[in-house]
């Protein structure tokens, strides 16, 4: 309790600082801090992100109270539909045309990294909530610019893939989604279930998007491996788990939904998703704070609740503005080094630190679904399983692949 | 021999059966298509979005008033019809005689308006339909465990589609609709209806989407983008088949969906691609489909 109390205390004084700096006059680009949310807005991965991740942006700046140092703060958004020439082109007008500071979500690994990359040429802040693959921040990583803010692929799979090989499940087959994101998960997956001693037998990769699974799964299923893993996200994930159900895989193997979200739960419904493990950063039902900022979110969008990324987006942007206001200015360098220095503790994450190549280290919990008879109204999903310590569930920067960092 | 190309005969026969699955749903859809294209002359690109209203009203049957499975496949069709006379005689109506390229804008943007209405009241990951009891279960095949539900899928739409054939080539009512469509003017000097039967034939054609969306909704997720992610599929098999030919599509339909189950063993990658790689290469022999004729 007293820790706690300690913690309340340690927030409050951080949440103040911007307030005595806010008297001070700071220097803006253009006089006004303009954020871009670029995500999915109307296919498979838009309840995952979406208008959902706009309506947190916005709420951020609200809370932040609307302006900064007099000026406004602007938040812009665009649909990239999935396609990364279509990212790249709304990123670049955001950055020379439309004088955006910052972009946000990003969801869509192919996207994130040529948004993260066309940041780092800019010299532009890019946030990435959405998006899994690790490469943002190893092979590919931009520590002067590009932010890795909620989970990667090798946190899930060190959540995911060691819990349930600790429970017997020691060889597996992928159903994987045919392009970056689903080959990074799928990597780092097989190398954490080897490194258990489990063996991987098999992988299928399905293009994005797809509509019926039950041929994968048939080969998942003549593969003979004990767990299937889904290597793969939003509508993709929600249509392999019930074509599972539907074809009795589940019978005689275990899902392993890699990347699943509350939203997905909720689309799949209790009755097919009940018992599956999954991992978030992030549940609206963990305490008071995460509902107090669940219930805001739900009065802007129709009732529904917000997922990880959605939470992701807020405190990300929240952090950002108050890093802005600290700094007195928004140019790059000076927001990161801000950004660096102070630690995360909001609704999101608690102690949670922005690492040298771009990675937020926080922790992350691994969930059990609820059976319809354990969960006592609509959005009432995950029974918390375990938490698992940032530093533990992220790859440590020594064993990351980012050379940019010195190690 | 018990594999073939390194994948055994048992697993390929099971893939074989998906594939004939699939098939049925595009033979369905295509067909609807290919008759209002065939007699009306309309490149129906809401044909998509129709599907995905008729799942939804299915969806919104059961869980809103209770309304069972049984009563949505016969209800869902009706409605989904009726709406689309609605769309016939208040919008298709004007372009008569016009370009097909407006017809095709005018539903393009339809579909447009009907998904985006969808998608701001559901969101884009959809509800769950739950399967009606007796389809729980599924049929041991020796290769395989077919769901009985998709089983129920091929024998309906089969059924519905060599229906619809027998109607259009075969019976007196079929006759006046073909001939109303080679010469509308001739057919009215018959004391003929024809502006009425335009009207039916397209609310019959959309009809059928209603009714592929029923059937489709326990086994994909009910959802603003399953029309979308579908039509193209369909626009290729009636290309494939032969712009408006009615047997054409059904047994293209079929074909394809044999194809693309092959191709999700042997090359999983390219699945959503290779009806378009066939597409291509029919299109270069035959410009008018397989089963079309040269006007």
């Amino acid at each position: 309790m007293k820790f706690k109390l300690l913690a309340v205390a340690a927030a409050a004084s951080i949440a103040g600082l911007p307030l005595s700096a806010s008297a001070q006059q700071g220097k803006l680009s253009g006089d006004v801090v303009k954020i871009g949310v670029l995500s999915d807005m109307s296919g498979l991965y838009a309840d995952y992100g979406g208008p959902g991740a706009v309506a947190a942006a916005r709420l951020a700046v609200q809370d932040f109270g609307g302006k900064i140092f007099g000026k406004n703060i602007e938040v812009v958004s665009a649909d990239h539909q999935n396609k990364p020439d279509i990212a790249k082109n709304v990123t670049q007008q955001w950055f020379d045309r439309d004088g955006v500071d910052m972009t946000v979500e990003n969801l869509n690994s192919s996207v994130a990294l040529a948004v993260q990359a066309l940041g780092k040429e800019k010299n532009k802040i890019t946030i990435v909530t959405g998006a899994a693959t690790s490469r943002l921040t190893n092979e590919d990583c931009a520590p002067a610019t590009g932010i890795h803010y909620l989970m990667d692929t090798i946190a899930l799979a060190n959540v995911v893939g060691k819990a349930v090989v600790k429970d017997g499940g020691n060889s597996w087959f992928f159903l994987t989604a045919d392009y970056a994101f689903g080959h990074s998960l799928e990597k780092d997956t097989g190398d954490v279930v080897k490194a258990a001693g489990g063996r991987v037998n098999g992988a299928v990769r399905h293009p994005l998007s797809t509509n019926d699974f039950s041929s994968f799964l048939l080969q998942a299923q003549t593969s003979g491996a004990k767990v299937v893993g889904l290597a793969n996200a939003g509508g993709d994930t929600v249509n392999s788990i019930k074509a599972a159900a539907e074809f009795g895989i589940t019978k005689r193997q275990n899902l392993a939904a890699l990347l699943m979200l509350v939203t997905d739960v909720h689309a799949i419904g209790l009755n097919t998703a009940q018992g599956l493990y999954l991992t978030e950063g992030w549940y609206w039902d963990l305490n008071p704070e995460t509902r107090a900022w669940a219930d805001k979110y739900s009065k802007v969008m129709n009732g529904r609740k917000p997922n990880s990324n959605h939470a992701a987006v807020y405190s990300s942007t929240m952090h950002y503005l108050k890093a802005v206001q600290a700094a007195g200015t928004d140019d790059t360098a000076a927001v990161m080094k801000k950004m660096r220095e102070t630690p995360i503790n909001d609704m999101f994450a608690k102690g949670g630190k922005l690492r040298e190549d771009g990675r937020m280290v926080h922790d992350m919990y691994l969930f059990q679904v609820k059976t319809p008879a354990e969960s006592k109204a609509t959005w009432d999903y995950y029974n918390l399983k375990g938490t698992v310590k940032g530093e533990e569930a992220f790859q440590t920067v020594a064993a990351g692949k980012c050379t940019a960092v010195k190690k | 021999m018990d594999s073939i190309f390194g994948v055994p005969i048992q697993a390929l026969m099971g893939q074989l059966m998906l594939g004939l699955v699939n098939g049925c749903f595009y033979a369905l859809l295509s067909l609807g298509l290919a008759v209002i294209f065939g007699m009306l002359n309309i490149v129906n690109f809401a044909h998509g979005a129709l599907y995905m209203v008729g799942a939804f009203l299915a969806w919104m049957l059961l869980n809103l008033a209770g309304v069972n499975y049984w009563v949505a496949l016969l209800l869902v069709p009706l409605a989904v019809g009726a709406l689309g006379a609605l769309i016939e005689t208040t919008l298709l109506r004007w372009l008569q005689g016009l370009d097909h390229l407006y017809g095709l804008l005018l539903t393009f943007g339809l579909a447009l308006i009907i998904e985006g209405i969808f998608r701001e009241a559901y969101g884009s990951s959809g509800q769950p339909y739950d399967l009606p009891q007796v389809f729980k279960g599924a049929f041991d095949l020796g290769f395989m465990f077919l769901p009985k539900y998709r089983a129920w899928v091929v024998v309906a739409s089969l059924v519905a589609c060599l229906a619809t054939w027998y109607v259009i080539e075969k019976t007196r009512l079929g006759a006046y609709l073909r001939a109303g469509t080679e010469n509308p003017n001739l057919v009215k000097a018959f004391g003929i209806n024809v502006p009425l039967m335009v009207t039916l034939t397209y609310a019959f054609g959309v009809g059928l989407a209603g009714l592929a969306g029923v059937m489709a909704a326990p086994i994909y997720q009910v959802s603003p983008l399953m029309g979308s992610n579908i039509i193209i599929i369909v626009f290729a098999v009636v290309v494939i088949g032969g712009m408006g030919s009615i047997l054409g599509s059904i047994i293209t339909g079929l074909a394809l969906g044999l194809i693309e189950g092959l191709t999700k063993v042997f090359y999983a990658e390219i699945s959503t691609t290779v009806v378009f790689i066939i597409m291509a290469v029919v299109l270069m022999f035959r410009p008018a489909g397989l089963f079309g004729r040269e006007k």
